[in-house]
């Protein structure tokens, strides 16, 4: 392995752990290649940390000398001299804890420090440690994933008629960030679906996401038209959208950006689905944030969740400038619009905006949660998860490559994940019964997103997964999320299944800061947690006093 | 009786027809299936407008003490004139005597009607906290409410104040409220204790005072110093100096620590509850205007100050083992307030249910507070009304957002006391003080709360409460870090009462538990159970929210 090249100090002794919910203790610091190690060595504690490095995301460094280093720099390997000196990392990680490490030595600091820096924002994805992470109960030979459109398909009867598997991407070529296998009209040939394709942004055509067994509407799902400044038209596009509504009077596209964008995306070659060249589609124009201000907002909230100036007016304020509770009523309230014209209105719905791989499935996947109780089981959660943020191409490795604390120029990264778990725990919130699984599962996910023992959010396109092998070399998350003790940890005690629609409130006193999330590392959240462990306990006892 | 349109401001209009008895607006919904009925006492009205006419009738808005609003129209105008006429009159009684606890009559005689002002014994729970013992002894100084006629007739004082000292403090103290005992905790052996104001003036001092102060001090047998905990903000207790008030010069009192909170006053809390109703009644906000709303009404930092207030206290009785003497002004509002979250959060058995009936029964009720003004029971200065126990209650519900497995009660016991609190129901927040209530005879004449509210307690019950759980022991430690607060929908929001009712874990779990202890009781009765057939429940519709979701 290369690593150790970024490894100068791998052990250090006599440091000192200043982490949340635990009094500070002395112990040993080891680097490796993909994790920090520390080893209380206090006398009857035995107590370890294991940090993968992924997991940070910036670290603040100072040291100190207390004898005075002349020269120090150009003489390397005079460690004694540097006896009297010391320095404190402060390690800022993407789950948003915040670890200090007191390290003796100003040289032995600054190479953790370096190698840190280095190991934990490594690019390539073949080396990250979900390729080396072998536990005991889980095999490589395991079935891999939860669902795929072609499961999807084949459990679905009731599509068969219309509705056919195409594998028009079976090789990626016609739409790199799709799997293989897509869920179109079964009156569109392989050959539209490849023309419609060059009239879609990235490919991006326009296939099911969701069929509602109640009435047979469907939520299909794209990128933006290329429609352009010159107002180009795509014979093949209309037709398939056409075919999507056969029989029925009318069809809806929300498209995730106001109409102004929409507009405006015709200058650089985008565009919408004109009124008089999709007569029978009625679009819908609904604002979402994405991109860098949401990223900006999770920063702005965390900052906020970190001031301690203890100013009510000061705290109100910094929430509402964060402007992250608006997001996440824009995104129920548009999710809520989605379902009505499915569930309601009884319309089938293409949803859209520029590339089709963020806010689209934001609402997509929140509508299929508001309607669909099947996706509302712990199992049925992961599988739409699976269909609709991996195989539908988020791209998780650049959109999750930093988090809140991260210093360095932002590029692609962006929370939509979080924001779609976000709305999530708004729903389990006034639902409690509703949903089968446990906030714990929600905040599990917000950690594993960003950093993981295991290859599911890895890449970003099941393309990329491929030609990585993620799926022979890593383990899958979601399976071992559903082993048997974890499955019980991950349930919902409370859980009774419902046939209706669950229609969230986006009034904005329902709508609370996920404080399990944001002041995850505080003393508060232990007595939030210890209430669910009451009520897992009170339903377990219920459980077995009604079996006897 | 007349047919009118009502639509209550949230729900749905019907049409029904509206009858004004004596006690109450009833409204009944023409619908012959549901004839649904809507009452509306009197005393829980506190305000009735009629906004200009529409074509289609004369307008009518009630708003209630519970922050719920009705609107009523009435096709005429002459009618509605009428009605409004008589609202107004039927919900600003001017004498005690019209007050609806006296003609509110339930189904009990007169020994429960007299046992129900037994029910809760302050004596016992001072005896409960080991007082009197060689520290704190009762005194008969009040008797007669011959020195405060704002203060009960028995109280606790420092052993070694003399009467003369205590009758001496009394003087120099507004409205003669002296230092006496509010709560005194065994595991520290400190006290916090209660009064009012020093009249000190710029320069004034008490030599009996500052021996009553000494003898608080020296009823702590582990400290040599006092906090005074003045609960108001500097500027306001020194602006009191002029008036011949003010707060006790730490030149002249020896051995005290005096420390400011910067709760404000009744006006200051009086126009921020106003704000924060009006935010809970925004139909349809975006969250932008609903946090600039909820920080422009400065109410959650009021709540923050209160507990912060109680936490300090707590503080230096617990973990310092100190001895706190609080005040405000007048020593019946701010200082009801910290004294008594103080005490719920030093000792578990305030978190009780009963405990919690006893809580206010000797920090608010016997202390003497001005119920009656505060809470508009009377047609009075509007200068008075402010929602001091309000706040108190608001502390409580924060903090069981904090511990939801440290409370006993629920979220729909503190709302069920905050209406009776305003709706004049029962006796037992009448008045301002106990000679007050003694003169008026309450306890021939009208009925106490607590024990209607002890018998329907299993509503009030909050399923995740455990008495050996870690949470329900020892001294609460909240965190009053701004993060941690919220604004109280069950008690604001009534906008959404109309959205179908949300799932409700807490009624769930209630259920579970119920069921769980029936099963038990059959199994240890060796009596078969039927199996299975207990998975489903129907629970009811009322929303009661375990907000630790």
């Amino acid at each position: 392995m290369e690593f150790s090249e970024h490894i100068k100090t791998a052990n250090v002794e006599d440091v000192v752990l200043r982490q949340p919910l635990h009094p500070p203790s002395r112990g040993t610091l080891c680097i490796t290649g993909h994790h920090l190690l520390f080893s209380d060595r206090e006398e009857g504690s035995s107590r370890q940390v294991l940090l993968l490095l992924r997991n940070i995301d910036a670290i603040e460094k100072s040291v100190e000398n207390l004898l005075g280093y002349s020269g120090f720099f150009s003489k390397a390997g005079l460690s004694e001299r540097t006896s009297g000196s010391s320095g404190t990392i402060t390690i800022k990680c993407k789950d948003l804890q915040v670890l200090q490490l007191d390290i003796p030595g100003m040289e032995q600091c600054l190479n953790i420090a370096h190698s840190i820096e280095t190991l934990s924002c490594l690019d390539s994805v073949s080396e990250m440690y979900p390729f080396f992470y072998r536990p005991a109960d889980l095999s490589l030979q395991d079935q891999w994933g939860l669902s795929s459109p072609e499961s999807y398909y084949s459990q679905m009867k009731e599509l068969h008629g219309r509705w056919r598997l195409s594998s028009v991407n079976r090789d990626y070529s016609v739409c790199p960030s799709y799997p293989p296998a897509v869920i179109v009209p079964n009156s569109i040939d392989d050959d539209t679906l490849r023309k419609v394709a060059k009239f879609r942004q990235g490919g991006r055509f326009p296939v099911l996401c969701y069929y509602h067994r109640k009435n047979g509407m469907v939520i299909m799902r794209s990128s933006q038209p290329l429609t352009g400044a010159n107002r180009k038209r795509c014979k093949e596009d209309e037709l398939l959208l056409q075919a999507v509504i056969d029989g029925s009077d009318k069809g809806y596209i929300i498209d995730t950006r106001s109409s102004q964008q929409a507009q405006q995306a015709r200058m650089t070659g985008g565009g919408f689905e004109s009124k008089s060249c999709y007569s029978h589609w009625k679009r819908l124009h609904r604002q979402m944030e994405r991109g860098k201000a949401l990223q900006e907002s999770l920063i702005k909230l965390v900052e906020a969740c970190g001031d301690e100036s203890n100013n009510m007016d000061r705290w109100l304020s910094k929430l509402e400038n964060s402007k992250w509770l608006s997001y996440v009523q824009t995104a129920l309230s548009t999710a809520g619009l989605l379902a009505e014209c499915v569930e309601r209105d009884g319309h089938s719905v293409l949803v859209h905006g520029s590339e089709g791989t963020d806010s689209s499935l934001l609402i997509s996947t929140l509508a299929q949660l508001i309607m669909d109780p099947c996706c509302r089981t712990l199992d049925g959660f992961l599988a739409l998860l699976e269909r609709e943020w991996l195989q539908a191409g988020h791209p998780f490795q650049q959109r999750c490559a930093h988090s809140a604390y991260s210093h360095t120029r932002l590029q692609q990264e962006s929370p939509v994940f979080l924001l779609l778990l976000d709305c999530v725990w708004q729903l389990w919130r006034q639902f409690p019964l509703a949903l089968g699984f446990s906030e714990a599962l929600l905040l599990r996910l917000a950690t594993e997103v960003y950093a993981s023992d295991y290859g599911t959010f890895l890449c970003n396109s099941d393309q990329e997964r491929c030609a990585v092998g993620v799926k022979d070399k890593t383990h899958c998350l979601f399976q071992a999320l559903l082993r048997p003790r974890e499955k019980d940890y991950y349930s919902n005690p409370l859980y009774e299944p419902t046939e209706l629609a669950i229609w969230p409130s986006v009034h904005p006193q329902s709508l609370q800061l996920w404080r399990g999330f944001f002041l995850r590392w505080t003393q508060q959240i232990r007595h939030l947690e210890e209430a669910q462990e009451e009520i897992r306990n009170m339903v377990i006892e219920w459980g077995k006093l009604a079996l006897s | 009786s007349k047919n009118l349109n009502t639509p209550e401001l949230q729900e749905k209009a019907s049409v029904g027809t509206l009858y004004l008895s004596a006690t109450h607006t009833i409204f009944v919904e023409n619908n012959p299936e549901t004839r649904k009925e809507t009452w509306v006492l009197h005393s829980m009205v506190s305000s009735v407008d009629r906004p200009p006419s529409t074509p289609s009738g004369s307008q009518l808005v009630l708003r209630c003490k519970d922050f719920r609003v009705y609107q009523i129209l009435v096709p005429q105008e002459r009618d509605c004139v009428d009605v409004h006429a008589s609202l107004v009159r039927l919900s600003r009684p001017e004498k005690y005597s019209e007050l609806y606890c006296l003609s509110f009559n339930p189904s009990v005689n007169k020994e429960e009607r007299e046992a129900s002002w037994s029910f809760i014994d302050l004596m016992a729970d001072y005896k409960r906290m080991g007082v009197p013992n060689n520290l704190w002894v009762s005194t008969t100084v009040n008797n007669e409410y011959r020195v405060c006629d704002t203060y009960p007739s028995e109280l606790f004082v420092p052993k070694s104040a003399s009467t003369g000292v205590i009758v001496g403090s009394s003087r120099f103290r507004s409205r003669g409220r002296f230092p006496a005992l509010s709560y005194f905790h065994q595991d520290t052996l400190a006290a916090v204790c209660r009064c009012s104001q020093p009249l000190s003036g710029f320069s004034g001092r008490c030599q009996e005072d500052e021996l009553m102060l000494q003898a608080v001090m020296k009823s702590n047998p582990g400290s040599d110093y006092i906090y005074v905990v003045d609960t108001r903000p500097k500027l306001n207790a020194m602006a009191n100096r002029a008036a011949g008030k003010g707060y006790e010069n730490e030149d002249h009192y020896t051995n005290i620590k005096l420390q400011f909170i910067g709760i404000e006053n009744i006006h200051v809390m009086r126009s921020s509850q106003q704000k924060i109703i009006d935010v809970g009644e925004m139909r349809a906000p975006s969250m932008s205007d609903f946090l600039w709303g909820l920080e422009n009404s400065g109410w959650l930092k009021h709540i923050k100050a209160v507990l912060d207030a109680g936490v300090f206290i707590a503080r230096a009785v617990a973990d310092e083992g100190v001895s706190v003497l609080v005040h405000c002004s007048d020593g019946w509002d701010r200082t009801a307030q910290a004294c008594s979250v103080a005490s719920i959060l030093l000792d578990p058995f305030y978190r009780t249910l009963r405990g919690f009936m006893v809580l206010i029964e000797r920090d608010w009720v016997s202390f003497g507070h001005k119920f009656s003004h505060r809470y508009a029971h009377l047609d009075g200065d509007p200068k008075e009304v402010s929602p001091v126990i309000d706040q108190f209650l608001e502390c409580v519900w924060q903090l069981s957002e904090q511990f939801p497995c440290a409370f006993e009660f629920n979220e729909r016991f503190l709302i069920t006391l905050h209406t009776y609190i305003y709706s004049c129901q029962y006796g037992s927040f009448m008045g301002n003080c106990q000679k007050e209530r003694r003169d008026l005879r309450l306890r021939e004449r009208s009925h106490s709360v607590w024990p209607q509210l002890w018998k329907d307690r299993s509503d009030y019950t909050n399923p995740l409460y455990q008495a050996e759980q870690s949470q329900s022991q020892g001294v609460l430690k909240p965190n009053t870090s701004p993060f941690y607060f919220k604004m109280w929908k069950g008690l604001y929001n009534h906008v959404e009462k109309s959205v179908p009712p949300r799932q409700s874990p807490a009624d769930y779990l209630s259920a579970v538990r119920e069921e769980s202890q029936q099963l038990e009781e059959e199994l240890t009765n060796h009596q078969e159970v039927a199996p299975g057939g207990t998975a489903h429940h129907h629970f009811g519709q009322e929303f009661c929210d375990l907000d630790i979701f």
